[in-house]
């Protein structure tokens, strides 16, 4: 229990000491140190629980419940304050606040409130989120430290606010601690709405008309989800035969009883997920700075949704409702895969790529059989990990070549080899094999076809695009030609380390995956389902041998080069200076320049935006029909 | 053991010739003389070519094309001037735009004369070549040469 | 053991094979052009003369990517034919297809460059219907692995005509023929000079070739699962296939990208989702 109390609080001492203190040296002290504790701590917490069942703390103090109560309202004030001078279109807004606000008010002041037996909780899932908060979020803190000092000089017309920058960061990890190690519901909203707080803060950090009207576009749509939310706390402590506030019993008390909270509750998942139809404010998001982008929309954050959608899987399971979330999630895979092919920003192809995945690990979810949990926590752990990656990747590339388009990137192996390097392994675990996500969708397509063919058959579809627009920034990376030098603009420090600290992971996760499914997610499914699943010994001999080769042989080219022939490319003769330039019509000199295909015509937002959006508010409609029904 | 005259592929250039001996290269890729049963395959590329077939007499906007490709072809590698105005400029010689032959340019190994030449003999140049490049290809030693001409 | 014997028969058997079967597609495509084509080792004659060539490059990483491509390729070959899991073979066999575009986008040439994007296009095409067969033959036989899907009672094509119907289909692109050799084409079929494999001489071309024809022998292997129930009918149904494919290279010009992965995704839809969805629901 002191732990968790530790992780909920001790973030706030950091919070509260950078918002007092100048940059420079003292801030990275603090940030380092509290990093530091923060991992030693949510190592320590995985240590003791992991591999057992749940364990659950409670504390007996009404104090704490006040305390929550008076939280809510202040937020909740707070939210209308900054809802001053809104544009028109944003007027739901207020209104979506001032809702919450006199349902929470009726629910705490009814009296009605159910005793709460348990208020924390420690289980395998929970700790799996706990590590990914305190390991990549504190790693994305520490890269924060270089990318904000280059990012004010880089942009010398804004105020630097970074102090504030750093307040939000620590408030925001004790808020994720919160979301997933409370037990008492209304607790758990309380830390959900926090975050909600923070993106909303984060993204407006630019203080640009489009980074403004963004941040209320994603507060808007996660307040939406947070009627959900509300909405459920109302049905659990009024209409239900069982109430109760509490997660663990709503889960044990079964389709029966819970399935139109739990439909509500993932109502709010699918929202902060960005899945389909509210996908656009992730999109919008990505104005932010980056380390906002890698943390909150893309390893932390976003991953609250599906955590707390996986933790319905059991009341979802073989349930109609359950079947049309997990369609919501399948459609949302294929059709942000698409569209991902036509972007040539950077950071839309992530944001895309981010919400494929999450519609992926939605998809197990809803399924809820334990073989699709099994590979929806796969996912959660090597999606966090090669996001994260990335998306600070592309934000240390962005500052040193000045673009975030894919374009730009064209020979990064040589002109920045740290950073084409790190790009690759990330992108590599994203989809190939013997890496993480590729292994998690071998696990969900075995997963789907036993529950559900026509899920299956999304998954077949949607991966077919994501091979393209990997493999295609992939190659861009590698396109060298004789005019690529190295630029010779230093990394700071701060930024290199976090780079390698995620990448090695990514790597060796997949080496140690065999090993990470049998202490973290084999007991969680046994725990929950009474069976799980297991890697054959031949499949994992197999992987081995695959990591091996990818290991072995650019070692082996590296030592064992002889001295090459060198050759211009093929320009039907027309070549100039080697392979740059060619003599054109009307001989003119020409330079080479390839792109890629983008395909904009036919995958283009323009063309599958309305689809989508369409396709899965149709969806979300359908699973509460079917879970009142 | 060298399998060069089992498997030599050709790449064609056309050097500002008037087409009549590109027809008949092409028409030894026909049914009727199918030069593809000694193996003999016309890439369009001249990194996979062993062969290099020239027609024409150079012009200078040509010089610069015959020397990159020459230069992109790997060894062991010959070229096969085919037609008079390949060997010495044919009845072009004497015009002020026109080099006189390809060897004014690269090194050529066989010379077919003929205006245009005939298939027959076409074949019969390639076939000498092969015997050339049997040979370049034993001297052939491991050192790296760069781009040469 | 058993394991061992089976690696080295298709190391070398599959070399072979690939070879022959290479030979025979040149004389059978000559034949039906009135020709009378090479002698059935020339694809032997081909790959040991490139090996003799000096190897020129554009760039330090092109060999390593068709080193990769090819480990990769004969990784793929005895994943599947040792028995293991389908859907890790086609899965494999998606590293290794990106190894060699990746070799022909680090050249940075107009020609590879294309090549490299309409392979990837192909590569999109083509993937829906692997995995659904893959699902397909998982549904009928409760198993994912090779083994035990080569060695069931039932014949697999009567279950799943139209999921063969869709690897007919896409085989077309597997195998590189007409009408949908778009990224890299045999000998005498150029669009793009030679696409894909513009760039790459002598030895790095060899090992490409090589890897081909190891590819061909595994997508044979993948089409004798369908008629695995007997092993005859099934040998002559994977020759009469690439027969077929053959005919079909033969009477067809090359179409667009468009179309083809347009075509694909439809014919997929068509005849492979609808056999699953029949089988799944009448087939417990």
């Amino acid at each position: 229990m002191q732990q968790i109390s530790f992780l909920l609080l001790f973030p706030l001492i950091p919070a509260i000491l950078l918002t007092v203190l100048p940059k420079g040296l003292l801030r990275t002290i603090i940030v380092w140190f509290s990093s530091l504790s923060l991992i030693f701590v949510s190592i320590g917490l995985a240590t003791n629980y992991m591999g057992s069942e749940a364990s659950f703390f409670s504390i007996d103090s009404p104090i704490l419940d006040k305390l929550f109560f008076a939280g809510e309202i202040i937020l909740s004030l707070y939210f209308l304050w900054r809802c001053v001078g809104i544009k028109k279109k944003e007027m739901y807004i207020p209104i979506l606040i001032a809702v919450q606000a006199i349902v929470m008010i009726i629910l705490e002041l009814s009296g009605k409130l159910p005793k709460v037996e348990n208020a924390f909780y420690v289980d395998n899932l929970s700790l799996i989120m706990v590590l990914i908060i305190g390991i990549i979020g504190t790693l994305i803190c520490v890269y924060s430290l270089g990318y904000m000092k280059e990012y004010h000089e880089h942009h010398s017309e804004m105020t630097d606010r970074s102090k504030s920058f750093f307040f939000i960061f620590f408030i925001f990890l004790s808020a994720m601690y919160g979301v997933v190690l409370c037990n008492n519901l209304i607790w758990l909203y309380f830390f959900w709405e926090v975050t909600t707080l923070c993106s909303f803060i984060m993204i407006g950090y630019p203080k640009t008309e489009e980074a403004t009207r963004n941040a209320y576009r994603a507060l808007g749509m996660n307040l939406i989800g947070g009627l959900g939310f509300t909405f459920a706390l109302f049905y659990m402590v009024f209409i239900s035969k069982q109430p109760t506030i509490e997660l663990d019993k709503l889960i044990h008390a079964g389709p029966a009883l819970a399935l139109i909270p739990a439909c509500l509750i993932c109502f709010a998942g699918l929202a902060k997920s960005a899945q389909l139809p509210f996908s656009s404010w992730l999109l919008g998001a990505m104005v932010a700075p980056t380390p906002v982008s890698a943390l909150l929309h893309s390893s932390t954050m976003v991953k609250a949704g599906v955590f707390i959608i996986i933790k319905m899987a059991p009341i979802l399971q073989h349930t109609t409702a359950g079947l049309l979330l997990a369609s919501v999630g399948g459609v949302t895979f294929l059709m942000t895969s698409l569209i991902a092919v036509s972007q040539s920003n950077a950071k839309r192809v992530l944001a895309y790529s981010t919400i494929a995945n999450l519609g992926l690990i939605v998809t197990c979810a809803g399924v809820g059989t334990y073989e699709a949990i099994w590979a929806a926590l796969l996912l959660v752990i090597f999606h966090a990990l090669a996001k994260g990656l990335l998306f600070i990747a592309v934000g240390t590339t962005e500052h040193k070549i000045g673009s975030r388009d894919i374009e730009d990137m064209e020979g990064l192996i040589v002109t920045k080899p740290l950073l084409g390097i790190v790009i690759l392994i990330g992108i590599a675990g994203m989809f190939l094999a013997p890496f993480g996500m590729l292994i998690s969708k071998w696990a969900c397509l075995k997963a789907l076809i036993d529950a559900s063919p026509v899920l299956a058959v999304l998954l077949a579809y949607g991966s077919a695009p994501t091979l393209f627009f990997w493999s295609k920034w992939m190659g861009k990376i590698l396109s060298v030609s004789s005019k690529t030098k190295e630029l010779d603009s230093r990394i700071d420090a701060n930024e290199a380390t976090a780079l390698i600290s995620l990448a090695i992971p990514t790597v060796l996760t997949c080496l140690l995956f065999p090993l990470i499914a049998a202490k973290a997610i084999e007991p969680y499914c046994m725990h929950i389902f009474g069976q799980t699943v297991s890697l054959s010994r031949g499949n994992g001999i197999i992987m081995a041998i695959m990591f091996g080769l990818m290991v072995f042989i650019p070692l082996g080219f590296l030592l064992f080069s002889k001295k090459r022939n060198y050759v211009s490319s093929y320009l039907a003769g027309a070549n100039v200076t080697g392979s740059l330039t060619f003599k054109g019509s009307m001989g003119l000199i020409r330079e080479v320049k390839n792109s890629n295909y983008y395909l904009t015509p036919f995958l283009g937002e323009a063309k599958l935006t309305k689809v989508s959006l369409f396709l899965g508010g149709a969806l979300i409609l359908g699973m509460f029909v079917a879970g009142i029904l | 053991m060298s399998y060069f005259s089992k498997s030599p592929w050709v790449f064609h250039y056309d050097a500002s010739s008037c087409n009549g001996c590109d027809i008949e290269v092409l028409a030894c890729l026909t049914p009727l003389y199918d030069i593809e049963r000694f193996g003999i395959i016309n890439t369009g590329n001249p990194k996979h070519a062993d062969l290099f077939l020239v027609t024409g007499s150079v012009n200078e906007q040509n010089i610069s094309v015959i020397k990159n490709l020459y230069n992109q072809m790997a060894d062991p590698k010959v070229v096969v001037a085919i037609g008079i105005c390949a060997t010495s400029g044919g009845i072009f010689r004497t015009c002020y735009n026109v080099m006189g032959g390809i060897d004014k340019v690269i090194p050529v190994d066989v010379y077919v004369p003929g205006c245009a030449a005939r298939p027959e003999a076409i074949i019969d140049g390639v076939v000498k070549a092969l015997g050339i490049l049997e040979q370049k290809a034993a001297a052939l030693k491991g050192e790296p040469v760069a781009e040469s001409v | 053991m058993k394991i061992a014997v089976l690696f080295f028969a298709y190391l070398v058997g599959g070399l072979f094979l690939g070879g022959l079967l290479a030979g025979f597609d040149r004389i059978v495509t000559a034949r039906m052009q009135s020709r009378k084509g090479p002698p059935l080792l020339q694809p032997f004659y081909d790959v040991l003369k490139l090996l003799g060539k000096r190897n020129i490059v554009v760039n330090n990483y092109q060999t390593f990517c068709v080193a990769c491509f090819l480990v990769f390729i004969i990784l793929t070959g005895v994943l599947f034919f040792v028995g293991g899991d389908l859907l890790l073979t086609i899965f494999a066999l998606t590293v290794a297809s990106i190894f060699l575009v990746l070799g022909a986008y680090s050249v940075n040439s107009p020609y590879s460059t294309i090549g490299a994007e309409r392979e990837l296009l192909q590569m999109m095409a083509y993937e829906p219907a692997l995995l659904i067969a893959a699902l397909g033959m998982y549904w009928v036989t409760k198993s994912f692995h090779v083994n035990v899907i080569a060695s069931y009672s039932h014949p697999l094509i009567m279950y799943l005509p139209g999921i063969f119907v869709s690897v007919l289909f896409i085989l077309t692109i597997k195998f590189r023929k007409s009408p949908f050799d778009l990224s890299t084409s045999h000998h005498g079929h150029q669009e793009l000079v030679k696409g894909l494999t513009t760039e790459f001489s002598g030895p790095s071309l060899a090992m490409i070739e090589v890897a081909h024809w190891y590819e061909n022998i595994l997508l044979l292997g993948f089409v004798y699962l369908f008629f695995a129930f007997n092993p005859i009918i099934a040998i002559v149904a994977t020759i009469a296939t690439y027969v077929l494919e053959i005919l079909i290279d033969n009477t067809f010009a090359r179409l667009t990208w468009q179309f083809t992965v347009a075509s694909s995704w439809i014919v997929t839809g068509a005849t492979a989702v609808t056999n699953l969805l029949i089988l799944t629901f009448f087939l417990k």
